[in-house]
């Protein structure tokens, strides 16, 4: 593999942050076409590996992706390059943006437009929350924590760090448990293997 | 001092991100709106909507964006906001960009265990939750103040959800809308 500049790095993330509308998942197929397809800096198992360590680590999916490839490229500096370039143009366009909108605040047009918009966002923010219910087959338990997590934090403000917490608690007391349940089970398996003999 | 509390409070949200930026925009709100009041619901409304509306990482952009406003708010200068949004930025990727990179140095001890991926898995029901509960948290008087704010949420969800019409067209439909008739 040739070695990339952090220069070029930086640039190709940028040129994808800039390119996609709504993020994460709309970078996906941008990322496969510059860095896999075109400059061919890895291949598209490797790619696809990157993928999917991506989507099971926290964090948002765009800059995950980006530290990962910068990382596999150029080692840590890499990733440094990598994700500054992802971040770098939306913070400058959203940068102008708000500056611009400061001295707007209060014109009247400006206020009739948001008053137009706000209902939109919430529809923009329920479409997924549909998709997600759609895709993950919520079983009864499931679907009680997902209706719980959402009224806890809409009708007794509780903050979603707190209700996170306990779902870590859970998981890993619950993990431990299944764990330890296994290894008696192989050992039980074992001892019977030794009585039979 | 506001920018050491912005740093925590950024960082707070980085860490606590599972599930992407739809399920950040739960954290910012529930942090930045609810507990510490720095920005109104109405004005967290509007940031999401540039933010949408805005190429890049929804997540980076409602981080930078918030952060901006946060200071604004307070009444610091432009170069003082520009820190401030700078910070809020830096802070909400640090975490992951720390834990990302742990991730590739364990790379091939992380492939073949499973714990990121059923934790991702078992952990999409909180997630499905907090998304919810931020679109929940934004149907307030003031953004549903007349009954024609019911039509315009309802024929947005129509259009992306089912003829799957760009976000981005139906901001600036709303926001015509919003224009003419209001």
């Amino acid at each position: 593999m040739k070695k990339v500049s952090l220069w070029e790095l930086a640039a190709v993330f940028s040129k994808v942050g800039l390119f996609t509308l709504g993020g994460g998942y709309a970078m996906i197929p941008l990322i496969d076409r510059e860095v896999v397809q075109k400059r061919k800096w890895m291949e598209a198992d490797e790619f696809y590996d990157i993928l999917s360590i991506a989507q099971s680590s926290p964090g948002l999916l765009a800059v995950n992706i980006s530290i990962f490839a910068g990382y596999r490229m150029r080692g840590r500096i890499g990733s440094v390059a990598a994700a500054i370039g992802t971040a770098l143009p939306s913070f400058l366009i959203i940068l102008a943006i708000a500056l611009f909108f400061a001295g707007y605040r209060d014109n009247v047009y400006v206020d009739k437009i948001f008053k137009g918009i706000r209902p939109v966002v919430v529809a923009l923010i329920a479409v997924p929350v549909v998709d997600m219910i759609q895709r993950s087959h919520l079983n009864i338990w499931r679907a009680i924590v997902a209706v719980a997590t959402a009224a806890l934090i809409i009708f007794l403000k509780v903050s979603p760090i707190y209700i996170l917490l306990v779902f870590f608690a859970c998981f890993f007391c619950a993990r431990y448990v299944q764990q330890r349940n296994r290894q008696q089970q192989k050992g039980s398996e074992h001892n019977e293997k030794e009585g039979d003999v | 001092m506001i920018f050491l509390e912005l740093f925590w409070t950024f960082l707070l949200i980085g860490i606590f991100t599972f599930g992407g930026g739809y399920a950040m925009l739960s954290l910012i709100q529930s942090e930045v709106v609810t507990e510490h009041a720095w920005i109104t619901a109405e004005q967290f409304t509007d940031i999401v909507a540039i933010s949408q509306a805005t190429p890049g990482p929804v997540g980076i952009n409602t981080a930078t964006y918030v952060g901006y406003t946060v200071t604004h708010n307070l009444g610091y200068s432009e170069w003082a906001c520009v820190g401030g949004s700078a910070l809020a930025t830096f802070a909400v990727v640090l975490p992951s960009f720390i834990l990302v990179l742990i991730i590739c140095r364990l790379y091939e001890r992380v492939k073949k265990s499973d714990l990121f991926r059923s934790l991702m898995k078992e952990i999409r029901p909180v997630v499905i939750g907090m998304i919810a509960a931020a679109a929940g948290i934004l149907i307030t008087p003031q953004n549903f103040f007349h009954w024609s704010s019911w039509l315009l949420l309802a024929g947005a969800f129509i259009s992306c959800k089912f003829f799957k019409v760009n976000p981005i067209w139906v901001i600036i439909a709303g926001g015509l809308i919003g224009l003419a008739i209001y």
